[in-house]
């Protein structure tokens, strides 16, 4: 289980619902990863659409918490309109906090994420901040009342896996009560495993499970490499070494000559 | 009286917020509102009276990561 905002949560994995081949692959998809918490957005609605509702009642119908994004935010008024909307929206005070700082890298305007996080938390909010792996900037989220922070490990939608791994170390070992969930960047099951064996508490995944071949058991396989990677964190690695080291006890081998 | 709604331009003869998003089709318990910058509640719509120029918008929820 896991910890967020007092909610006493089963899947390591949260799962995004953009990019799916059709609504019925999303909802296979949700379902075999057995995630418990789902992102969402806010768009502009057309004049008598139907878009809107029909999602909303699909998503209802899973049974999931949804998690509303401020995604394409730029500033932190935006952000901040945009999380008050979603929140009256979705009937939730929970928000995947993003501001968005550069277009090529889709990398957060981490002084605008601050400000944001400030506003929102005094505001009754639980921020899940979209972040950089700098500690700098999560102490001043942490100080801006986040009790969860998401760092990426490589650029949204990247598909390149942890870039900087000394960073999310650091990163685990700075902050070793805060729940810490890895969001953006993941391509493969093992990129997964390899955050959840650093300590990480969970991972966002999007793109690498809408984007596979089928996106249905992909979501599965994301599911156990978590659960291993997780399993593997609270047994204890073994650390590398330089040098070999016998498997095979050598005391009380025989002497032949 | 002009307004701009999801940023594009109408022009309407509405009071309220509420007799906008009638007159433009917008309904359903699925939308939320913001005029100006500023969240107008779902309780709020029919109290919430238009001037010349307004900016609304009308969000309904969306796929997202």
């Amino acid at each position: 289980m896991i910890s967020l905002y007092g909610s006493e949560i089963g899947s390591r994995l949260l799962l995004g619902t953009a990019r799916y081949p059709s609504p019925a692959v999303l909802e296979q998809s949700v379902r075999r990863s057995g995630t418990e918490i789902v992102t969402v957005s806010l768009r502009r609605e057309t004049a008598g659409g139907k878009a809107g509702g029909a999602f909303f009642e699909m998503i209802k119908s899973l049974g999931v918490r949804v998690l509303p994004n401020t995604a394409g935010c730029h500033s932190a008024s935006e952000a901040v309109l945009t999380a008050r909307m979603a929140r009256e929206l979705f009937d939730t005070d929970w928000i995947k906090l993003e501001v968005i700082g550069h277009h090529d890298t889709l990398q957060p305007d981490v002084f605008a994420l601050v400000e944001a996080a400030r506003i929102l938390c005094a505001d009754g909010f639980k921020v899940f901040p979209y972040t950089t792996d700098d500690l700098v900037v999560a102490e001043r989220l942490l100080e801006a009342g986040c009790q969860v922070l998401m760092p990426w490990c490589a650029p949204i939608g990247s598909a390149i896996g942890p870039v900087n791994i000394m960073a999310l170390k650091a990163m685990r070992a700075h902050f070793p009560d805060v729940p810490l969930i890895v969001d953006a960047g993941i391509g493969r099951p093992s990129h997964a495993a390899m955050v959840m064996e650093l300590g990480y508490d969970a991972v966002l995944l999007n793109t690498a499970v809408a984007g596979a071949g089928d996106p249905a058991a992909m979501a599965e396989a994301f599911a156990k490499a978590i659960d291993a990677g997780r399993g593997a964190w609270l047994a204890g690695l073994l650390e590398p070494r330089d040098l070999a080291v016998p498997s095979t006890p050598v005391i009380g081998k025989a002497v032949f000559s | 009286m002009r307004l701009i709604v999801n940023g594009e331009e109408y022009h309407l003869d509405a009071a309220t917020l509420a007799d906008a998003m009638t007159k433009l089709d917008f309904e359903g318990g699925w939308l939320v509102t913001a005029v100006n910058g500023e969240l107008v509640h779902r309780q709020d719509r029919a109290g919430h009276r238009l001037t010349e120029g307004d900016r609304i918008e009308i969000l309904s929820p969306m796929q997202g990561g």
